[in-house]
């Protein structure tokens, strides 16, 4: 093959691959859905601080949303995230309200560790028990699931309020920026206010992001997703591969945790609940399949965004009511899993007639390539 | 130690509970050749494998490498990289989801990050120089099988590779694909590649190897360069008798036997195959043929309407019928044996008994279950009759060998007393025994008025049991030999067409 | 020796349920023998009853029973799970509790008519999850995350807010026992849903269906079933299971809570399947396996109470329990543990060989 054809086989533009495909479907519909909130409900929906009222509330949310999309890439599932954040919210606001440490940085410190430890040690032993000993991962965090939220209620039945007064500042401290704010009724500036979490948050997503595209680990989840004993055959460790996917998300659900103790500081047996099926749904409209293989935390965290939005619509719509709420996110959820469905098939078809096409001239060139 | 040999085997011995798997078995692969492994089912030839590339570990006997001091052991297919020992499957084994770079250099790059720029460099030179037509950042699933292939082999090859192995790379494989593949395996050879071919189809053996290898029941029979041993000689070695049986099942010559058409179909199409005209009469044997792709399989899936079925009319007895999904046909008393064993005819995990009376069940009728007594007379008259070898009716069929669990499907159709069986490439992938057998099968049943549609990619065998072959061609039906024409020289000449 | 062979095998899927229930029955033995009492006595409505842990076990396991073995025709046939019974389970409620209250009067027919309309609600509902599942070949636990998400607001907008009492000797006898028999009612309805199931799996030859295409739906085609209409069918069966156990449960408390009933359910409901070693994958299945799974979860729920635990609590225990019982029934202890037996047989094997080449 000569030089020029070769540099126009490089510099040829690659079809969307699937989850591309996906991702860009959910953030046409995140636009379009924040655009129509602007132009029927206006109020808040005008205002930049609305997108960083959806981060700060939602921080929690999209941190989950990416731990259940790195081990849903890589096949797997973790239904225990919520009852992670629940128990680590009770922890640290019980360690926060009792410890006698008397340096605020060293106790913010150590809950944090204390936030991170309880999410690892959630995820060892999870993925020890799905990748080494392969027990299907649907019943292991299921017994995690279990097993969080009732040592919440034995660690406390009754909500703990946080009264450590340096965490409360902490809680607080919001980045303001002034350029994005508006004028109040009363002629007073109020600038636009992101809380840390939110900012975490954020960096979660880029941090995920850059992990599945750019490490090994990351490239690893998606090999092992797409087909497992392929991936074994490439030379894929698949069970610590799949171990750590499980070791990263539950650091991902204990950090989500300390990051919810940061939006609302008190403890609640009842936090975070149904928070992974949240999860999942953000995952699934976002275009992580469970199946494996495909999705990415970008597509998550507009997903995510999708399912704030909707809340916040409903909020500030006639229909508020906690049923609304849920209704719209069955019916946005189903949306999206029949437009997945449909989509998918759809270019699988196209694909295969694709194939048959390409076939004859492919075969027809290589004899000429061969000699 | 000669200088251009690159890997002796010694004295390989591997037992499995209550099976000698390789008994004392010695094999060596010289520097810049192909060397043909060879061998029935159950011959060893994987085993050898397996224990070559650290899947199996050995019980006794010594591997040498070239460039390695001593002995080597193997632990893990990474392992048996490092040595320079790579593999390609039969199964593709790569992951769909990913690009063709990231297939040719996932899990073989030193450090944490992956530099996607290099990466695609890198791939983009190694496809070029190997002549593969794929792009670098190509989604894998999009190539076409045997593309998928040959990345597969250029990432094997990447390594610093001494011994290639390619186990049964051919079988998915049209024959231009083919030819694409052996022009690659040459290539490689020249580089000083040694190459170990595994597969079932002897004319390949014969159009690339240079050294063939023959096991039997897991001892080996011996080493030969390919020139000395004739085809007749190799079919021998392997399965260890002479070849009356073989040519026991001489093409008979027999006419097309005259008569009503038991099935007949005017312009049949399905979503997959274009309109034809097809009949077939009783007693008679007859057989799609044409390259992979050609339309064949699609064709007598559009007759038994496995594919949703477009058009056309059909009539069965003499009787106008609509056959539009499977159980139509079954009721009709037409029988099919899907090409893909693995993924359309055996449902893994059921046992044997069930395995086999399942079609039988579905005509009956779900309301009509069968009772347990006559299933189990039912599987015990079949695994006899067809001479299946389980360990017990209820064995679940995916721990039976190709051969038998093919006969299982066979048995599971013959069960419903079919007057028409199609049977598409009953012969793939199974030992030279069971593939004789299912010939001779094949004759007697349309001796006792069976009609039959045979397909196989090995053109001598249809040559020996049909009476008529229906030549295709781009999804066209482009001839019909009968008698006289039913000759190898010609139906490649009606295959191959105007190319010519 | 054939025979017995097979029963061996037969029974292999159950070993680990069966080990773990003879445990917590020898645990409860040794931890206190009363728990075992059962005594007749006099209810608030002056029946005579049976009463005592193990009654009160197999009585509170019922609901689950029921989901339990539709919940593995769901999972042999489509490879997944249904997490949207519980909430689905509430939405059955709710229409009981409408077409009980919009006739008026409580009766016995009009029971059966409410349970016959619940029942066809719970098919519709079902047969929308099957259809994502079957034709649109979604991921069963995802497609059923829809109802899952919004199943008890539906139950809610049927019968607004409030939690609906029903209160007739009719729905008392259902829910607890009939007057003059001492064994609680819905015990019969796990006996009579498990015989229907029986006699389906007995009549037809559903069952070699269902397991073909959970294993192999396309070969299963191109042997003439239809594989949309199995999945179908499971998810209808489900529905029947889910209708039963809802009634079961809105007669037991005589009051319908939305956000309450069957709560959590599907989540037991998979763990049965799980425990009674049905492959979470499809295929293969035993309904026995699920329903012994069922009542050995209730009867750890059971015998943490007894100890003292308090309801809230339980699930960490449980949590840890259930870890014991996958972690033994998981395939790669499995055979380690094979491997392991095989050595010592071996070993004690050649010990007896040689034991007879001495004498």
């Amino acid at each position: 093959m000569s030089d020029n054809k070769q540099r126009v086989r490089r510099l040829q533009r690659e079809p969307l691959t699937d989850a591309q495909m996906l991702m860009i479907i959910s953030i046409g519909i995140f636009a379009a859905m924040y655009l129509a909130a602007m132009f029927t409900l206006k109020g808040g929906f005008l205002k930049p601080q609305m997108i960083f009222d959806l981060l700060n509330d939602n921080a929690a949310l999209i941190i989950i949303a990416c731990s259940l999309t790195v081990v849903m890439i890589g096949g797997g599932i973790n239904i225990s995230v919520g009852g992670v954040i629940g128990l680590t919210v009770m922890s640290c606001a019980l360690f926060l309200n009792g410890t006698t440490i008397e340096s605020s940085f060293t106790s913010i410190a150590l809950t944090f560790l204390l936030a991170l430890g309880i999410g690892l040690a959630f995820g060892l032993v999870e993925g020890f028990l799905v990748s080494y000993l392969e027990i299907q991962p649907f019943i292991v965090t299921l017994a995690g699931m279990f097993l969080a939220r009732g040592l919440t209620t034995i660690l406390s039945v009754n909500p703990v309020k946080v009264t450590h007064e340096a965490f409360l500042a902490l809680v607080k401290t919001k980045l303001k920026i002034s350029w994005l704010g508006y004028t109040a009724q009363n002629g007073n500036l109020i600038p636009a206010k992101i809380e840390i979490g939110a900012i975490i948050a954020v960096l979660v997503v880029i941090l995920m992001a850059l992990m599945l595209r750019y490490s090994k680990l990351g490239r690893h989840i998606y090999a092992v997703g797409g087909n497992q004993q392929s991936a074994l055959m490439l030379g894929i460790n698949v069970k610590s591969t799949i171990f750590w996917s499980y070791v990263i998300s539950g650091l991902l659900a204990g950090l989500a945790g300390f990051v919810f103790l940061m939006h609302k500081p008190a403890g609640n047996a009842s936090v975070a609940m149904r928070g992974e099926m949240d999860a999942i749904a953000s995952s699934i409209i976002g275009g992580t399949l469970l199946t494996g293989g495909v999705g990415n935390v970008i597509g998550t965290f507009f997903g995510a965004m999708i399912l704030a939005t909707i809340q916040k619509i409903i909020a500030l719509s006639p229909l508020n009511a906690s049923w609304w709420q849920e209704m719209a996110n069955g019916a946005m959820l189903g949306f999206f899993i029949i437009l997945q469905s449909v989509v998918l098939s759809a270019r699988s078809k196209g694909r295969i007639k694709l194939r048959n096409k390409q076939r004859k001239p492919a075969a027809e060139e290589s004899p000429t390539q061969v000699k | 130690m000669q200088n251009d040999i690159v890997l002796t085997m010694r004295g390989i011995c591997k037992y499995f509970p209550g099976v000698r798997a390789l008994n004392n078995v010695d094999f060596t692969l010289r520097k810049g050749t192909i060397h043909a492994l060879m061998g029935e089912n159950g011959a060893g030839k994987s085993t050898l494998i397996k224990v070559l590339t650290g899947v199996y570990p050995m019980d006794e006997g010594e591997i040498r490498i070239d460039g390695v001091e001593g002995a080597i052991s193997i632990r893990s297919p990474q392992e048996a990289q490092t040595y320079g020992i790579s593999t390609v499957y039969q199964e593709i084994t790569l992951c769909p989801n990913l690009t063709v770079a990231e297939n040719m250099f996932i899990g073989r790059t030193a450090g944490k990050g992956v530099d996607w720029k290099a990466m695609e460099k890198k791939a983009g030179e190694l496809l070029d120089n190997l002549g593969i037509p794929a792009r670098p950042r190509q989604q894998l699933g999009s190539c076409s099988l045997a593309v998928q292939q040959m990345v597969a082999i250029a990432r094997a090859v990447d390594t610093d590779c001494k011994v290639l192995i390619l186990d049964e790379p051919t079988s998915s494989l049209d024959d231009k694909e083919v030819e694409m593949l052996f022009g690659l395996m040459r290539e490689l050879k020249s580089r000083g590649v040694g190459i170990i071919f595994v597969t079932h189809f002897l004319e390949q053996v014969y159009a690339v190897s240079d050294q063939i290898t023959v096991l039997r029941n897991g001892e080996l029979v011996g080493q030969f360069d390919v020139k000395d041993l004739p085809q007749v000689k190799l079919v021998e070695k392997m399965i260890g008798k002479d070849l009356e049986d073989l040519s026991g099942i001489k093409n008979t010559a027999r006419a097309v036997p005259d008569g009503e058409a038991f099935y007949a179909a005017e312009d049949l199409s399905s979503s997959e195959s274009r309109p034809f005209d097809f009949h077939i009469a009783r007693g008679e044997v007859n057989g799609f043929t044409g390259l992979l792709g050609s339309g064949r399989s699609e064709s007598v899936r559009a007759i038994f309407g496995a594919d949703p079925v477009t058009g056309g009319t059909v009539t069965v007895d003499g009787k106008h019928v609509k056959i539009t999904k499977p159980l139509d046909a079954m009721k009709h008393g037409i029988g099919y044996l899907p090409e893909d064993r693995k993924r359309d005819g055996i449902i893994a995990d059921l046992s044997v008994r069930e395995n086999i009376i399942l079609a039988l069940q579905v005509i009956k009728g779900m309301n009509h279950p069968i009772s347990r007594a006559k299933t189990e007379a039912f599987a015990d008259e079949y695994i006899k009759a067809l001479n299946i070898k389980t360990a017990s009716p209820e064995t679940p069929i995916k721990s039976l060998s190709g051969g038998n669990q093919q006969k299982v499907i066979l048995a599971r159709w013959l069960l419903t007393h079919p007057q028409y069986l199609i049977l598409d490439e009953p012969t793939r992938g199974i030992d030279v025994g069971t593939k004789t057998e299912i010939q001779k099968l094949v004759l007697k049943l349309a001796e006792e008025g069976m009609s039959i549609t045979f397909i196989s990619s090995e053109i001598e065998e249809m040559l020996r049991t049909c009476s008529r072959l229906i030549v295709m061609r781009d999804r066209k039906i482009v001839g019909e030999l009968t008698g006289e024409e039913l000759t190898q020289e010609h139906v490649m000449k009606t295959i191959a067409g105007g190319e010519q | 020796m054939n025979k017995k062979k097979k029963t061996g095998a037969g029974l292999g899927q159950l070993v680990i349920p069966l080990v773990a229930l003879a445990i917590l029955i020898v645990f409860n033995l040794f931890r206190d023998l009363g728990f075992f009492a059962i005594t007749m006595r006099v209810n608030n409505s002056g029946n005579i009853v049976l009463t005592g842990n193990l009654i009160s076990i197999i009585d509170s396991a019922s609901e689950l029973a029921i989901i339990a073995m539709g919940m593995t025709l769901v999972t042999a046939a489509c490879g997944g799970q249904d997490i949207s019974v519980g909430a689905v389970g509430a939405i059955s409620g709710a229409v009981f509790v409408k077409v009980l209250q919009g006739m008026g009067s409580i009766t016995v027919g009009s029971v059966i008519l409410g349970l016959l309309l619940c029942c066809l609600a719970t098919i519709l509902f079902k047969l929308f999850n099957g259809t994502l599942v079957a034709v649109f070949r979604i991921q069963p636990m995802i497609a059923t995350l829809i109802l899952y998400s919004c199943g008890r607001s539906i139950a809610y907008w049927i019968n607004g807010d409030a939690t609906p009492q029903l209160n007739s000797p009719i729905i008392s006898s259902i829910g607890m026992t009939i007057p003059g028999i001492p064994v609680p009612t819905p015990i019969f309805a796990v006996l009579l849903v498990g015989l229907l199931l029986f006699l389906v799996f007995k009549f037809t030859s559903l069952s070699l269906y269902t397991q073909s295409v959970g294993i192999n739906a396309g070969a299963a085609r191109l042997n003439g079933i239809n594989p949309t209409l199995i999945k179908l069918l499971s998810f209808v069966l489900l529905g029947v299971c889910v209708s039963v156990a809802s009634v079961i449960g809105v007669c037991r408390l005589g009051q319908l809570n939305h956000k309450t009933l069957l709560v959590d359910i599907e989540m037991d409901a998979i763990l049965a399947v799980a425990i009674g070693g049905n492959n979470l994958g499809g295929g293969r299945f035993k309904l026995s396996g699920s329903i012994l799974g069922a009542y050995i979860i209730q009867m750890l729920t059971t015998t943490l109470y007894a100890m003292n635990v308090a309801p809230v609590n339980v699930k960490a225990y449980k949590a840890i329990v259930i870890i014991i019982i996958v972690v033994a029934g998981s395939p790669v202890v499995k055979s380690k543990l094979t491997e392991l037996w095989n050595r010592f047989r071996s070993s004690r094997h050649t010990r007896e060989l040689s034991n007879r080449g001495v004498s």
